[in-house]
């Protein structure tokens, strides 16, 4: 622990994508336990960003330091082992498994048994078991067996984060968890979100203010790739810079 | 207290509840011993059908092992002749240059080499998708026809590999001309290696291979080095390949450059989609219907029998795209209820 | 020694010529719908027996039966799209690789039942037979023929594409179909016409097949593999990957079994891994 408490970091990521610039010097930090919101206009960069931390987008310089280590080179895969996951703001999951088995495999990559072809599934009765667990948790477990692609919008919604929960992250970034779900089921949604253990870091993307200022305890204003701000909710609400580009022309005024 | 109770009591018994469903997922069924008991039938009933019978068990562990690459794990390739004929020489090869004729230690030998080169290919499979994945399985398959009909001073190129004797099995069954060994052996390296694949898509791995097929892009966010299980399964599938074709060397003493011809790939894939991919009886059940309806079709006239394979091809994609077993089990679950 | 390399280099252009016009067709439907059409050979090989049938049965002049072969395999091709292909667009890329290779199946039993398994000779005017000298070399007269055939079509088709509407709307849906989409296009209709023209390329490419490789019912496997290294060599929907794939490989076909009789179809497909582990989409490939 060099750097307080720091979980994640990034430090003055950049990245371009021909001449449009979708990072510009990003260092951003999430305390142990941390409720962070990240918004911005459309367009700002947000799940460039969120990319660029899981990996699946290479920045052109900068770090990102996990625990205090570098896994700038680090393949997503390597960094959801070391407690780094994410959610998808277009539901990203496998329609023809059903939740219990998606949510299995999850855990049974992260227990290194997802590799084992001589022993049947059903012989790892833990993992299954944490699997449900899991599932129940959400309030999925009364859908655990029925194909993905059955389960209505709002429970797939629950499925990506049951499957991000399924590898025990230390940090949790969150596309938009809310996306496309009804406004009163995605304040349901968020309370999920907020009864998780304190030990979690969380930065989610939200375009509903209202969920924001209730649910974050930090913002993170990104405009054009960069950082305008990064303050408590209060200061980014009194802001006159945030009302202006974001607040002023966007959806939720 | 008893709410108490109750309520661990529902839990438990919910807990139970996912394990039952994944356990009953792979429990074996009335109708597998069935299909099983019904494979005995040929030696009594159709004695005169044996050697096709045996062509059948090995194409249908032939195509089970491109169901678990492609069924299973969603990689599609229009090569994989490529291991089985690399089995099918390097059993002849060990009989007809080594004098090494014993079966069972053949079988092993092809499939740990068709395993090993399979293993070394796979390094280049993960890297490609789509038509460029296509192409390069076609690519090495074509590669490999090539290489053993330039080499023919070893493999007897375009008028085969002579002088390949098979020792009596055991050292007792004797290969008799009726084909009562031939099909009882292939029946029997089927059932293992179906035994073996049932195991691997029943398991955890298995589960990996089918997120893979349903969704690669979510597999690394899960912490899963796919590209790993993928090279795994390849490498399987290669092996059991192998051995398929060191069957078919073995069964008829035989192997010409037909083993690894471009035919034989393509031949392999449409087996799978007439009985339904992902699901092994349907790899076993296309291969039945492809070759019964080849023998009969081409007992009438050769020329015109992919005439008809093509047309159910074409059918059973449009119409009944889980396959002809996939159809099947539908309409079973439907009148069931 | 360099004349046998000047003729195999000709030899080789002339071949890699008549294999763009089979395969741009197929480079340009694959590049606008995703659709893995293996029955391309096969509206070729429609092609190569109007060609035949028509010279034959009815004694047409061996230059006016190719606009026939186009015509004919386009119109085929384009019932097929509307009636069939269409409702596989959709479909994964194994669906579509199967109910195409069906059909090839089918179009080799039909021609296989109205003409037999044999070869199919046609004999062609004299002014395309023969060889003529060009600085000491004797290039053969129906191989400068499918050269310039073929270059005109490049400039067609690169005219077609830059310069007209069509052509626009075509670029444009390659690019990016859901922006065409919005933009109001008929992205359909596009497909069938281009589905159509495509086609009628490789039928073209059937009846100038004719001569250089013979035509019999096998022809639309056979030529399948030479038609998906062009197109995967040169990338998706580039008119410019095709024709330098297509020239690499005819000259390398040509060079290889001249050269090195005993390994030359082996080095293509060595030359074909090689490319495609090293650039997956081609080597003018973009997506």
């Amino acid at each position: 622990m060099t750097t307080g408490d720091s979980v994640l970091r990034t430090e003055a990521v950049c990245k371009n994508f021909g001449s449009l610039q979708v990072a510009r010097d990003v260092s951003i930090s999430l305390p142990r336990g941390a409720r962070h919101a990240l918004i911005g206009p459309n367009g700002a960069g947000k799940t460039t960003l969120i990319n660029l931390i899981t990996g699946q987008t290479k920045p052109d310089s900068g770090r990102i330091l996990l625990h205090d280590e570098d896994v700038t080179a680090v393949a997503t895969a390597g960094r959801v082992r070391r407690g780094l996951t994410r959610t998808f703001q277009i539901n990203t999951l496998f329609p023809a498994l059903t939740p219990i088995e998606a949510v299995t495999l999850a855990v049974a990559e992260r227990k290194q048994q997802a590799g084992q072809f001589w022993r049947s599934l059903t012989d790892h009765k833990e993992t299954v078991e944490e699997s449900f667990e899991t599932l129940q948790q959400l309030g999925l477990g009364n859908v655990a067996t029925s194909e993905t692609r059955t389960l209505a919008y709002g429970q797939q919604r629950l499925l990506e984060i049951a499957l991000a929960l399924a590898t025990k992250p230390k940090v949790l970034l969150l596309d938009e968890p809310a996306a496309g779900v009804p406004k009163d089921e995605s304040a349901m949604l968020f309370e999920v979100v907020a009864a998780l253990p304190d030990d979690i870091s969380v930065l989610f993307i939200e375009h509903d203010m209202n969920i924001v200022f209730k649910f974050a305890t930090r913002i993170i204003v990104l405009v054009s790739g960069g950082v305008l701000l990064e303050a408590e909710p209060e200061v980014v609400r009194s802001d006159p810079r945030v009302r202006e580009v974001y607040l002023g022309n966007a959806h939720h005024g | 207290m008893s709410a108490e109770h109750t309520q661990i009591e529902r839990r438990s018994t919910a807990v139970q509840q996912p394990l039952e469903w994944l356990k009953g997922q792979s429990r074996w069924s009335v109708f597998e011993l069935l299909f099983w008991v019904a494979a005995l039938i040929p030696f009594f009933f159709f004695p005169t059908y044996l050697t096709l019978f045996s062509q059948i068990a090995i194409a249908a562990l032939f195509a089970i092992s491109v169901d678990l690459i492609l069924g299973y794990a969603g990689i599609v390739t229009l090569g994989h002749a490529m291991f089985f004929g690399l089995g099918a020489y390097v059993a002849g090869l060990l009989s007809a240059k080594l004098g090494w004729g014993e079966p069972i230690t053949g079988l092993m030998i092809s499939g740990a080499f068709a395993g090993l080169v399979g293993f070394l290919v796979s390094f280049l499979i993960v890297r490609v998708q789509h038509l460029a994945l296509i192409m390069v399985t076609l690519g090495l398959g074509l590669l490999t026809y090539e290489l053993a009909n330039s080499m023919s001073w070893l493999t007897g190129g375009t008028d085969g590999l002579l002088g390949v004797k098979t020792w009596d099995i055991l050292g007792y069954f004797r290969f008799d001309l009726w084909g009562y060994t031939a099909y009882g052996y292939s029946l029997a390296a089927l059932l293992i290696g179906f035994l073996a694949s049932r195991r691997i898509v029943n398991s955890s791995f298995g589960l990996a291979l089918r997120g893979i097929r349903e969704n690669t892009a979510r597999m690394p966010v899960i912490g899963s080095e796919y590209r790993w299980h993928l090279q795994k399964i390849y490498t399987i599938s290669a092996v059991i390949a192998g051995i398929a074709g060191a069957m078919l060397t073995q069964t008829t003493n035989f192997v010409t450059l037909e083993v690894l011809s471009f035919q034989r790939s393509a031949d392999v894939v449409v087996m799978l989609i007439l009985g339904g991919t992902g699901r092994l009886y349907g790899a076993i059940l296309g291969a039945l219907i492809f070759l019964l309806m080849r023998d009969q079709l081409a007992g009438i006239n050769p020329q015109y029998w992919y005439f008809w394979i093509g047309l159910l091809l074409m059918v059973v994609v449009l119409f009944m795209p889980k396959g002809i077993l996939g159809r099947l089990s539908d309409l079973v679950r439907r009148f069931g209820r | 020694m360099i004349g046998n390399i000047a003729i195999v280099l000709f030899d080789g252009f002339a071949f890699g010529m008549l294999l763009f016009v089979l395969s741009v067709g197929l480079s340009v439907t694959l590049g606008l719908m995703n659709f893995i059409n293996l029955a391309h050979g096969a509206f070729g090989m429609i092609g190569g027996y109007v060609t035949v049938l028509a010279m034959r049965q009815f004694g047409v002049p061996f230059l006016l039966t190719l606009p026939a072969a186009f015509l004919i395999a386009a119109l085929v091709s384009v019932f097929f799209e509307r009636t069939l292909f269409r409702r596989l667009y959709r479909a994964g890329e194994l669906n579509q690789v199967l109910f195409t290779i069906g059909l090839v199946f089918v179009a080799t039993a039909v021609a296989t039942y109205f003409f037999g398994t044999g070869q199919q000779p046609i004999v062609l005017p004299s002014w395309l037979r023969g060889s003529v000298e060009i600085a000491g070399l004797r290039l053969g007269v129906y191989r400068i023929f499918l050269i310039a055939i073929a270059l005109v079509i490049v400039a067609l088709v690169y005219f077609g594409l830059e310069q007209t509407r069509m052509g626009a709307q075509i670029r444009a849906s390659v690019d990016n179909q859901r922006v065409a989409q919005g933009l109001g296009l008929d992205v359909e209709r596009i497909f069938a016409v281009t589905f159509a023209l495509g086609s009628g390329l490789a039928g073209l490419g059937g009846a100038l097949a004719i001569e250089i490789v013979g035509l019999d019912p096998s022809f639309g496997f056979h030529f399948l593999v030479y038609v998906l290294i062009v197109v995967a060599v040169g990338g998706l929907g580039s008119v410019a990957g095709s024709f330098v794939g297509a020239a690499l490989l005819g000259i390398g076909d040509v060079a290889g079994k001249y050269f090195v009789p005993e390994i030359g179809s082996f080095l293509i497909y060595l030359l074909l891994v090689g490319i495609l582990l090293v650039r997956p989409l081609g080597l003018f490939g973009k997506r």
